[in-house]
Parts: C-alpha cells; sequence; structure tokens
C-alpha cells in the first residue's frame, strides 16, 4: 500500500527534485543567461547610450528593411502556405508526396545554401543575371534579394502547421458544407478557416519570427551595403565586428524584444486555445 | 442547375461502376428506388454501400452509368445543386457554430431570392429543432450534446433545406443500443411525417430489417437481392444474401441425385447438381429431431432463455457450432453435454461455390 496516494507517477522526491533542477538549471544557462546578457550590454552606458546607439541612421535603416521584409514575406506565406496545406489535406491529386517533400526542403536545405542558389540565379553571372541587368533590375545584393532568401527560408511554418491539423480534421464538414449548398468560397470562409484559425495564427508568428531573424540565406545575397542592404541581424554582426558592443547588443535587444512579443502572442494564443481544442478532442474521442 | 423542391423523388442508378485506384468499388449496380421509399443499403464493410450512396449525394462521381433523380439526369451535377440532405457517419458538425446556426448553415448560404429573411429562417430553425425533439438546445454547441443529440442536429441540419431525398450514412452507427433504438423508430417516424426518398446504409441487418421498405444488399460492388424485409429473410437470392442475413447456421452437405444430406440428416433438393452444397438455415428452422425425422447428432454446450425461446448453442462433431432457437413452451429439458439429433425443417439450399 502507498501512503502517498496523490504521486501516481510513483517517483521518489530526490528523483523529482534532481530532474527538476536540471531542467532550470539548464534552461537558465542556455536561455536566460544569454538573453540577460544580450540587454545588460545594450544598456552598458545607460538607456541614452542604447538609444542612441538605435539611432544611428544605419540601425534604423536596418530596423526597416527587417521590418519590410517581413511584413512582404509573411504575409505572402501565409497565402501560399493556406493554398498548399488546402490542396495536400483536402484533395487527392498525383505528384502529392512530392510537393509534401518540396515544402520541407527549405527546412532541410541550409539557408547559406538557399543564398548561395539566389545568386547563381539571380547574380550577374547567374542565368538571368544578364538579362536583369539589361533591364536595370537588380536582385542580388538589394532589397529583392533579401525578401526572395527570406521567402524561401519561411515557406514551409504556414503549411506544416496547417497540413496536419487540416488533415486530422478531414473533409466530412467541407463535405456536409457543400450538400447543403455551399459554394468553394464559402466554404472556406465559414467552414475551414474557422476550424484552422488557431494553427494557422500560431504559423504565421513562428513564420514572423524566423523572418526577422533570419541571418545565412540574407546575409549571402545582402552584399552588406550600410544603411541600404542591411537587416537587423546582419547589422548586429557588422557593429559586433566594429567592437561597437553598444551599438551591437541595442539592435540585438531590439530583435530580442520582437522575439519575446512574438512569443508572448503565442502564449496568449494558447491560453485561448483550450476551450477549442477540448471540444475538437471531445468530438473525436466519442466515435473513436 | 436544378432547383431543389421539397416533393419526393424517385432515384435511378443505371450501369454504375466506380473504382479507387485498383479497387472496384461499384461493378454495374443498377437501381431503382421509388419516391418517398425508405431504402436500406445493407452489406458488409468494402461492399460499395457508402459510395454508392455519396454518388447518389454528388460527392463522388462514376466512372461510367448514369444516375438521374425523377427523370432528370444528374450524374455529374455537382452536390451543391441536388437538393440532397446528407448525415454523415460522424454527423461533420460544425464545431465552431451552435446548433442553431448549425441547422441554419443551409438558409444562411442560399443567394438572392433563394435566400428566406432572417426572421424566417430563424422561424425553420426553430421548427426543426421541434421536429427532432430538442427544442432549447439552440445555443449549445456540438461538443456539449451527446451523441444521439447530435445526430438529432445533422438531421435536423440535412432537413432545413427542404431536400428531395435524404441520404444517411450509418446513422445509428456510433450510438449505444438504447439510443440507437429510439433514434430509428424516431427516423421512421421523420421519414413518415415527412414522406422523402429516404436511403440509408448500414451494415447491421437488425437495423434494415427493422427500419426499410426495402433492403439492396450489396457484395463486392455488386448488388444481391433488392426487396422487402421478409421476402430478403424468407427467400435469399444468393448463399451470400442467406448467409450474411438472418443470422443462418450454413451447413455445408453434399447433394446426390436431388437430395441433400448432411451428417445424415436428409432433405429434397429438387434441381440443384450433384456436388457439395451449403444448406442455409436459421436458428428458428432447425429443431431437436422427433422419431420419424432424420437429423445430424450434435452435443449441445448451453441452453439460454430468452424472451418465449430458448436458444441452444451446439457443435457438431467436427466441431463447427450451430445456434437453434426453440419455443421454451413445452420443450424438452435440455442439459448442457446432451447429444442431440438436429432436423432441418426449412432451408435454402446453395451449390457450394
Amino acid at each position: 500500500m502507498r501512503s502517498t496516494p496523490a504521486r501516481t507517477t510513483g517517483d521518489p522526491a530526490w528523483a523529482r527534485f534532481s530532474l527538476i533542477a536540471i531542467v532550470v538549471v539548464f534552461v537558465g544557462m542556455m536561455l536566460v543567461l544569454p538573453l540577460i546578457a544580450v540587454f545588460a550590454q545594450a544598456l552598458a552606458k545607460g538607456v541614452q547610450g542604447s538609444l542612441a546607439a538605435l539611432a544611428d541612421p544605419d540601425a534604423l535603416s536596418a530596423i526597416r528593411l527587417t521590418l519590410v521584409t517581413a511584413a512582404i514575406a509573411v504575409p505572402l506565406n501565409t497565402l501560399l502556405g493556406v493554398c498548399a496545406a488546402w490542396a495536400i489535406a483536402k484533395h487527392d491529386f498525383p505528384g502529392k508526396s512530392v510537393l509534401i517533400s518540396l515544402i520541407d526542403l527549405p527546412f532541410s536545405v541550409s539557408p547559406v545554401v538557399a543564398g548561395l542558389a539566389y545568386v547563381l540565379v539571380f547574380g550577374l553571372q547567374g542565368w538571368f543575371g544578364r538579362w536583369l541587368d539589361a533591364h536595370g533590375i537588380k536582385i542580388i545584393f538589394a532589397a529583392p534579394g533579401i525578401v526572395l532568401a527570406t521567402i524561401f527560408v519561411t515557406f514551409p511554418f504556414v503549411a506544416r502547421e496547417l497540413i496536419p491539423l487540416m488533415q486530422a480534421q478531414g473533409r466530412d464538414e467541407e463535405e456536409a458544407a457543400v450538400s447543403l449548398g455551399a459554394g468553394g468560397l464559402t466554404t472556406f470562409l465559414r467552414v475551414t478557416a474557422p476550424n484552422i484559425r488557431w494553427g494557422l495564427l500560431y504559423g504565421v508568428l513562428l513564420c514572423n519570427a524566423r523572418a526577422m531573424g533570419e541571418f545565412g540565406a540574407v546575409s549571402v545575397v545582402s552584399g552588406h551595403v550600410r544603411g541600404l542592404t542591411d537587416t537587423m541581424p546582419l547589422q548586429v554582426e557588422i557593429l559586433y565586428n566594429d567592437y561597437d558592443l553598444v551599438g551591437a547588443f541595442s539592435v540585438a535587444a531590439v530583435l530580442c524584444l520582437l522575439a519575446v512579443v512574438t512569443l508572448a502572442l503565442k502564449t496568449a494564443l494558447e491560453r485561448l486555445q483550450p476551450q477549442l481544442t477540448d471540444s475538437i478532442a471531445l468530438q473525436t474521442s466519442r466515435f473513436s | 442547375m436544378i432547383t431543389p423542391t421539397p416533393a419526393a423523388t424517385s432515384v435511378t442508378l443505371d450501369g454504375v461502376n466506380k473504382r479507387f485506384g485498383r479497387f472496384a468499388a461499384l461493378n454495374g449496380v443498377s437501381l431503382e428506388i421509388a419516391a418517398g421509399e425508405l431504402l436500406a443499403l445493407l452489406g458488409p464493410s468494402g461492399s460499395g454501400k457508402t459510395t454508392l450512396l455519396r454518388i447518389i449525394a454528388g460527392l463522388e462521381f462514376p466512372d461510367s452509368g448514369r444516375v438521374s433523380f425523377g427523370d432528370q439526369a444528374v450524374t455529374f451535377a455537382h452536390a451543391a445543386e441536388r437538393g440532397v440532405g446528407f448525415v454523415f457517419q460522424q454527423y461533420a458538425l460544425f464545431k465552431h457554430m451552435t446548433v442553431a446556426k448549425n441547422v441554419a448553415f443551409g438558409l444562411d448560404v442560399k443567394k438572392g431570392a433563394d435566400r428566406p429573411d432572417a426572421k424566417a429562417r430563424a422561424a425553420r430553425v426553430a421548427d426543426l429543432l421541434k421536429l427532432v425533439e430538442l427544442e432549447g438546445l439552440g445555443e449549445r454547441y456540438p461538443s456539449q450534446l451527446s451523441g444521439g443529440q447530435r445526430q438529432r442536429v445533422a438531421l435536423a441540419r440535412a432537413l432545413a433545406v427542404a431536400p428531395r431525398i435524404l441520404l444517411l450514412d450509418e446513422p445509428f452507427g456510433a450510438l449505444d443500443a438504447t439510443v440507437r433504438k429510439t433514434l430509428r423508430r424516431e427516423l421512421r417516424r421523420l421519414h413518415d411525417a415527412t414522406g422523402l426518398t429516404t436511403v440509408f446504409v448500414t451494415h447491421d441487418q437488425e437495423e434494415a430489417l427493422d427500419l426499410a421498405d426495402r433492403i439492396a444488399l450489396l457484395n463486392g460492388g455488386r448488388i444481391e437481392q433488392v426487396g422487402p424485409p421478409a421476402t430478403v429473410l424468407d427467400q435469399p437470392a444468393s448463399a451470400f444474401v442467406a448467409g450474411f442475413v438472418g443470422q443462418s447456421n450454413a451447413l455445408l452437405g453434399e447433394v446426390r441425385g436431388g437430395v441433400f444430406s448432411y451428417l445424415g440428416a436428409t432433405l429434397p433438393a429438387p434441381g440443384l447438381p450433384d456436388g457439395p452444397a451449403t444448406a442455409f438455415a436459421r436458428p428458428d428452422q432447425l429443431a431437436p429431431a422427433v422419431a420419424e425425422e432424420t437429423g445430424f447428432p450434435v452435443r449441445l454446450q448451453r441452453a439460454t432463455p430468452r424472451g418465449p425461446l430458448l436458444w441452444l448453442d451446439v457443435v457438431t462433431a467436427e466441431g463447427q457450432p450451430i445456434e437453434v432457437a426453440v419455443v421454451r413452451v413445452g420443450a424438452a429439458v435440455m442439459e448442457p453435454g446432451m447429444d442431440v439429433r438436429l432436423a432441418i425443417h426449412e432451408c435454402r439450399l446453395f451449390p457450394a461455390a
């Protein structure tokens, strides 16, 4: 007989305490401490010094470029991701498994390789380089290249988030809507979209976080023209290499803050979500 | 474009074929469903019954063959244009909408002049919830309902658009036995009240026999027999039907010179070719043999009284289990372990495949 029936897992106290301690120490050392270090370093010369570093035209331009890039890449990838997930989860067509593998490609290819690939395609020596140059269009070492590279790297987030969700939900509700006389768009807006909205928001947030933070692919196509083609992560590296620690960490701190806001939003969404997941779980468990 | 009318309509399927990859789900199915009829599509899983239902609904399209409602060809008409109410096996209720919104969906998505005004829609929803006995639950969400209640919501939602045909896929499959019985009677009542042509899919022969005007038996993508429950039960058209319906015992014996014999029990078998044959006998068509009857020896394992009948579980010397039902009044005393001789009073004989 057990004297403490409340502890259902049955692990002895020392095991639980050491497990918790290991996790706390690890998270503290690997995640929290570096974050604190970033903010501490950024504020090494006080708030004034940090703000002055951010007011630098190059830093402002980097922040602007990062936000513009995310503002283009995230909506585009959201749209493409929803289309891809919709096609894969709700329809059967030849080549479906190839498409699923292709969606994962940006995750499996190193971002540096992706950047190089864009240079080879659109760069001066590349396939379309001469034609683009002749028409005065500059993609590589300019903002369009950065946006393209970011789109490539962040493409899978929304689709990957939605495909399993939409597959689990099946086609029944859509078929019910159609048999009740609803058209394709009505069915999507009134039946499919409400069912995937939380997964979609989550995917968009992840996509956004990566779009703002991407370094490798962007670094290759950027060309590092200060004040023109530097995003925030690139600016951080440049300032750091210049031994401008306050400047580097101030920009880094802004990047961190954006990430923290994203995470806070995600957590808030997860708090809201349980009512919905519960109802789904309840409905499916009854029939399984 | 088909304009849905509330009047019941007949359904004609003519030589419908459907393949999924290499699997032939339907092999030249032809079926006439009369206007206002309640028809059951009965068959084992994989027999093509759900595919057939989905083809009638327009959720699948046949590879060849024709579908028509009344004298309208609808073979390739879009599901949204057919005026068909479909109740899904797991109901497919819209999880994020209240019961009332679910039921109103078909009216809400109508366009232009077809769309009744808000007041008329609300009135129709209230009527339908009353019809399926869910008054007062309109503001609930599907997750807050029991399985039986969800089934009723799915029914009300399908009926909201005043369909010409009501289709139900395994309507009682996910429910427990008591709810199942109640809803079965309910569906019959709804069918009689609306006069709709109703087709439902089931693998449960009891459900089909209990509820349907006629039963279409499917096996391997073909229709084996179509007829009223009594005909299917008493005059099975094939060995498959005899084996599938009526809990029949299959007794594999032999025909020689127009006489069927099984372990010593003999029966006249006029017109059957010599060779192995199977006798399908329902539990009530077997009985302990009296003196002058021929019979086959079995050993009694269990005798279970159930209502007016005594059910005997017996095995042959080869170990084949056989079920027998005898009227309890006046039945001889039966003890487990007893050796009994069983006479075949009636059966259907088919040459063994």
